[in-house]
């Protein structure tokens, strides 16, 4: 059903905004260019006859040593249409830059900052990016595969020759 | 009869007292919470050691309880929670995630509750057994009988004896985090 979703898509944006598309289990999805996140998310919200008014994820994939890096994954409903869609977007390793859909979507906010937090991806016109999990003293992007595992980042810790 | 008989019979009557009115303070912050409830609960019933009542400040406990996982960010509040307890002071780590970090190797578990503070005993176990618990206690308050508890020892080192009563505070502890 929501193939429809994807030609009405791959139609609006003929000039390469789409990469690709797909389907897997079911499940729909379009791969956009970072310069379109904004644009093609625009126009899944606004579109009467797309409606995605529902934002149900966002997230990111860590898939080293492939470039581009990361994924940006988003899970979009449309209760009125009843139709969910992923969009995927992949960013480079040195400087992972997207756009915010905080605008779009209120319920992004914390999920953005959950990203940049994890993957320390940069959500350009978010209202509030700091982490929000880990404490601010924190050093790095935990969730990053080449994050060590053993790394300790302690707050604090008992001096050597005290009780 | 020289006076250090007396004294030292002093301490162990206060000692003997000690180890039978633990006055325990739960750090609980996980799964091993459920043990400690069946240790505390009348199957198990902690109360016939004498540590009863969990009084939940830790300026009026003497025994605290490191129940579950300590995160990094949980290191300054569960250091600050130890230094507000009153001497003479006693720890328990209760399960593996308290004495060594458990199964979590990642970037937030800290290895172990004695990064931050002293442990006088260690509970292994995930979670340990009730059984384990007591025998934990049992052996603290053997130690605390021969005076032997790390604020006892403490106490000693700084003022070159065992302090009978609770008089002598070491307020001179300063600079050691």
């Amino acid at each position: 059903m929501a193939q429809l979703i994807l030609d009405q898509l791959k139609a609006h944006f003929a000039a390469g905004e789409i990469i690709d598309t797909g389907s897997q289990h079911g499940n729909e999805w379009a791969r956009v260019t970072p310069e379109a996140w904004l644009t093609v998310c625009t126009y899944l919200l606004r579109d009467p006859d797309l409606q995605m008014d529902m934002f149900i994820d966002l997230t990111c994939v860590d898939r080293l040593p492939r470039e581009p890096r990361f994924d940006v994954v988003l899970h979009l409903y449309s209760v009125a249409k009843k139709h969910r869609l992923r969009l995927l977007c992949g960013l480079a390793a040195g400087d992972p830059v997207i756009a915010s859909l905080v605008e779009l979507w209120p319920g992004a906010n914390w999920f953005e900052r959950e990203a940049f937090d994890m993957y320390g991806v940069r959500f350009s016109g978010h209202p509030d990016l700091r982490r929000i999990l880990m404490y601010q003293e924190f050093q790095g992007y935990p969730l990053r595969k080449d994050y060590p595992k053993e790394k300790r980042q302690p707050l604090l810790r008992r001096l050597p020759g005290s009780v | 009869m020289p006076l250090s008989f007396y004294s030292s019979r002093l301490a162990d009557a206060v000692n003997w007292a000690r180890k039978y009115s633990l006055f325990q303070y739960p750090f609980v912050t996980a799964c091993c919470g459920m043990e400690f409830m069946a240790l505390w609960a009348p199957k198990y019933d902690i109360g016939r050691f004498g540590a009863e009542f969990p009084r939940f400040s830790p300026r009026q406990a003497d025994l605290l309880l490191v129940v579950g996982t300590v995160t990094e960010r949980q290191g300054p509040v569960l250091r600050r929670i130890y230094d507000q307890m009153c001497e003479p002071k006693w720890v328990v780590a209760f399960g593996v995630c308290a004495s060594t970090g458990g199964f979590y190797q990642n970037y937030t578990a800290m290895p172990g509750a004695d990064q931050v503070i002293p442990v006088d005993v260690y509970v292994p176990g995930c979670p340990p057994r009730p059984e384990q618990a007591l025998d934990a206690l049992l052996l603290l308050q053997e130690r605390i009988a021969r005076g032997e508890g790390h604020s006892q020892v403490v106490l000693k080192q700084e003022k070159g004896f065992d302090v009978p009563l609770a008089a002598i505070r070491p307020t001179a502890r300063g600079g050691k985090v």
